[in-house]
């Protein structure tokens, strides 16, 4: 079991979670993913290493509410436990030896890219960040970002807060300007990161997505994260989870992403209260 | 008098029309009297043809002597001498090619039913539980990497000598393969959990959600004060086949499927694993695992599930045992067929596998007639689900962290025959060495690794 150390709301959808975790902790390093369970019949969901403190003995999650089993797990609260927690598993980002980089996070994925905008500010790299939200009530982590980013452009799709557009409207305008990036590092949905690679393509500016397929044990044994990558079927779990974004089959990968659609909506309608007539 | 009868008494069992719509075990076990029956077939011959042929040793005519004596418990005793798991081996083991192809009786007519007498043993144990003799612990720290039945028979092993054993496990329950791979009707959960806490009584620590060489490296295991380490992190690399269209939903490896099904229980309601459940489904591969698949692709309502085999069923790796519980469940064999390319609908899911007919040539490296493909012979299957289940290999997590263990061409760590690894200190055994092959065979190599370790202290 393992203890739920603090709980913070970051959205009406999105909840940040420090888990105690001493091992996972120990090793943990951005770009990494944790696999948890939260309950005895629980589903294994995969979750980005959002945050670590080795000192402390604890990792941190932050997720968005889209199922049965993250709806589950946001329902614990500080000093309650989940049940399984693994990890760190896949292979960690390489950040180093960059002078300037891009950094793009779209929705929740700016929980992921965080991580790796802080290490990057902190071995010197000139970081541009740019992160995408529906609207205002959505918008997460902009103070953190603000702080380990040179330059914090925030995009909403109404315009309700920051400028109103895409992430990759941002992104071109950054290029077109004259701005040289070593590389691009884009996370967020799937259709985003398929955008911000073709837009990246047309510069020939190198650029690295992180897929974030369904996965069961996340360490190379089920093959359901596989997906295809300059051809190649490879494993998100061991492989990546980061790829070259112009190498990756995002169709194939959107229709992977739909496998359990129907039972997840099942899920989510027998797991809420509306649903049961209460 | 020994029961002259020529054949073996028969395993009662669930019909197959009714089991192949439930997750119960298939077969129901002897009673103590078919036992005692079966028993007097043994000749209790001087020589112990049997036990040769047996991967772990178990002094097979002294267990069936106490069965014939219907002192059962200490047919038990006699088991768990050579055996971890005697309650597993009973049921899963392929006896008629191991124990059962020595025994005497079997030139005549059939083997003495040695695994059915085994698993008789198991259960009468298991609802007559006897308390474990205390053993005194040494203080001699050792690591196993894995949960699985190397792993585990490793771990009893130095446990009953006093060695403080720490067992770690990448998922959240232990097992290995017993509990993700081989399915609840075959090899019901509630005994293998019943094996492990006897190894916890014996003071086996298992740590789950600890995936050795992600969350703790082969070396820290040594910093922290443990002085061997022994690594049976199994075969669970899933192969593919490399055909077109084999990304498309429905499509899974035999490791997910079943990883699914047994392990995250997604045929339970109460599970939040989903499984699709598929109207006809298409099982590549003829092993035990290939009829474990279809087997459950039948249990989760598949109208037409069909075993996807490009050699002839003589060929077929699985046990004879597992062929003729699926042909009586109703799964259909496409024998010299060979999958070409999987089409999908729109919206990418599998609608049809085109495969094209096969006929056999000489024999191959393995000695089995090697297959060719019969011309102008494609055909499509319809089927909305295609399960891979054409092998496994060893994981290279471990590998790959551990600098000085060395792994062959195909991933597995090379160890000699005592189990020793290049890395000083580090044995290993079972499918991480040997490449996927038994349950019995893995557990085999972790007695023996036990051993190994065992004469470095003495």
């Amino acid at each position: 079991m393992f203890e739920i150390l603090s709980k913070r709301i970051l959205n009406p959808t999105v909840t940040l979670m420090e888990i105690s975790a001493p091992l996972a902790a120990k090793k943990a390093e951005p770009g990494q993913f944790v696999i948890l369970r939260v309950n005895e019949n629980g589903e294994r969901i995969p979750l980005t290493v959002a945050d670590f403190d080795r000192q402390r003995g604890s990792v941190t999650i932050i997720f968005q509410i889209v199922g049965a089993t993250t709806s589950q797990l946001n329902r614990k609260n500080a000093g309650e436990f989940i049940e399984d927690f693994a990890g760190p598993l896949g292979t960690p980002s390489r950040l180093e030896g960059m002078s300037k980089v891009a950094v793009v996070g779209g929705g929740v994925g700016c929980a992921i890219a965080f991580p790796l905008a802080k290490k990057l500010y902190r071995l010197g790299t000139e970081v541009h960040t740019i992160t995408g939200f529906r609207n205002k009530e959505l918008v997460i982590l902009e103070q953190e970002f603000a702080d380990v980013s040179h330059k914090l452009r925030i995009m909403t799709d109404d315009g309700s807060y920051g400028e109103k557009g895409l992430v990759t409207d941002a992104l071109r305008t950054l290029i077109e300007s004259g701005e040289k990036y070593d590389e691009v590092i884009a996370i967020g949905p799937l259709i985003m990161m398929k955008f911000v690679a073709a837009l990246t393509r047309e510069f020939g500016i190198k650029t690295t997505v992180s897929m974030n397929p369904i996965m069961v044990d996340g360490t190379g044994m089920c093959g359901c994260c596989r997906l295809t990558v300059g051809g190649k079927t490879r494993f998100a779990c061991v492989d990546g989870p980061d790829f070259d974004g112009h190498s990756v089959d995002f169709d194939e990968a959107l229709s992977r992403l739909g496998e359990y659609k129907e039972f997840e909506n099942k899920q989510r309608e027998a797991d809420c209260n509306l649903y049961k007539g209460v | 008098m020994p029961n002259m009868s020529n054949s073996k008494n028969p395993m009662p069992s669930q019909p197959p029309q009714t089991r192949n719509k439930n997750f119960s075990e298939v077969a129901l076990g002897f009673s103590a009297e078919t036992a005692l029956n079966e028993a007097e077939r043994c000749l209790n011959c001087k020589n112990k043809p049997c036990v040769s042929g047996c991967p772990v040793g178990i002094d097979i005519p002294a267990f069936i002597e106490k069965i014939k004596a219907q002192d059962f418990s200490s047919a038990y005793d006699v088991i768990a001498q050579s055996s971890s798991l005697p309650a597993v081996c009973g049921r899963v083991c392929p006896q008629e090619t191991q124990c059962e192809q020595y025994c005497v009786r079997g030139i005549k007519g059939e083997a003495v039913a040695i695994g059915r007498l085994e698993r008789f043993a198991a259960d009468f144990r298991r609802e007559h539980p006897v308390p474990l003799s205390e053993v005194r612990p040494n203080g001699i720290k050792i690591a196993v990497v894995g949960a699985g039945p190397a792993g585990l028979t490793c771990a009893g092993e130095l446990a009953k000598n006093g060695y403080s054993v720490t067992v770690f496990e990448a998922l959240h329950k232990a097992g290995g393969v017993l509990v993700y791979g081989i399915p609840e009707f075959r090899l019901p959960k509630s005994i293998v959990e019943e094996e492990i806490n006897n190894l916890r009584e014996l003071g086996v620590d298992i740590m789950t959600n600890t995936i050795v060489g992600k969350t703790v490296t082969i070396d820290e295991l040594f910093e922290d004060g443990y002085q061997s380490v022994f690594i049976g992190s199994g075969a669970g690399l899933p192969n593919f086949l490399g055909i077109l269209g084999e990304n498309s939903k429905g499509v899974y490896s035999a490791n997910e499927y079943l990883t699914r099904i047994n392990l995250m229980k997604a045929y339970d309601e109460l599970s939040d694993t989903p499984i699709y459940r598929a109207k006809s489904a298409a099982i590549v591969g003829g092993g035990n695992v290939a009829m474990d698949a279809a087997r459950c692709a039948k249990r989760l309502g598949a109208e037409n599930v069909y075993i996807v085999y490009r050699r002839s069923e003589t060929e077929m790796p699985a046990r004879n045992e597992e062929i003729e519980h699926a042909k009586e469940e109703g799964i259909i064999f496409k024998t010299l067929c060979n999958p070409v390319k999987i089409n999908a609908d729109e919206s990418g899911r599998a609608t049809s596998m085109v495969c094209c007919e096969m006929e056999l040539g000489e024999p191959d490296a393995s000695s089995r007639r090697r297959p060719k493909e019969k011309p102008d012979s494609l055909f499509t299957l319809e089927t909305d689900c295609i399960i891979m289940a054409v092998g496994t290999s060893p994981n290279p997590l471990i590998s790959l962290t551990t600098e000085g263990l060395k792994t062959n061409k195909h991933g597995c760590i090379i160890a000699d025959e005592n189990g020793l690894t290049t890395h000083k200190n580090v044995y290993a055994g079972g499918d991480a060495v040997t490449g996927a092959a038994t349950v019995i065979l893995a557990m085999g190599a972790g007695k023996t690794a036990a051993a190994e370790i065992m004469k470095n202290f003495n």
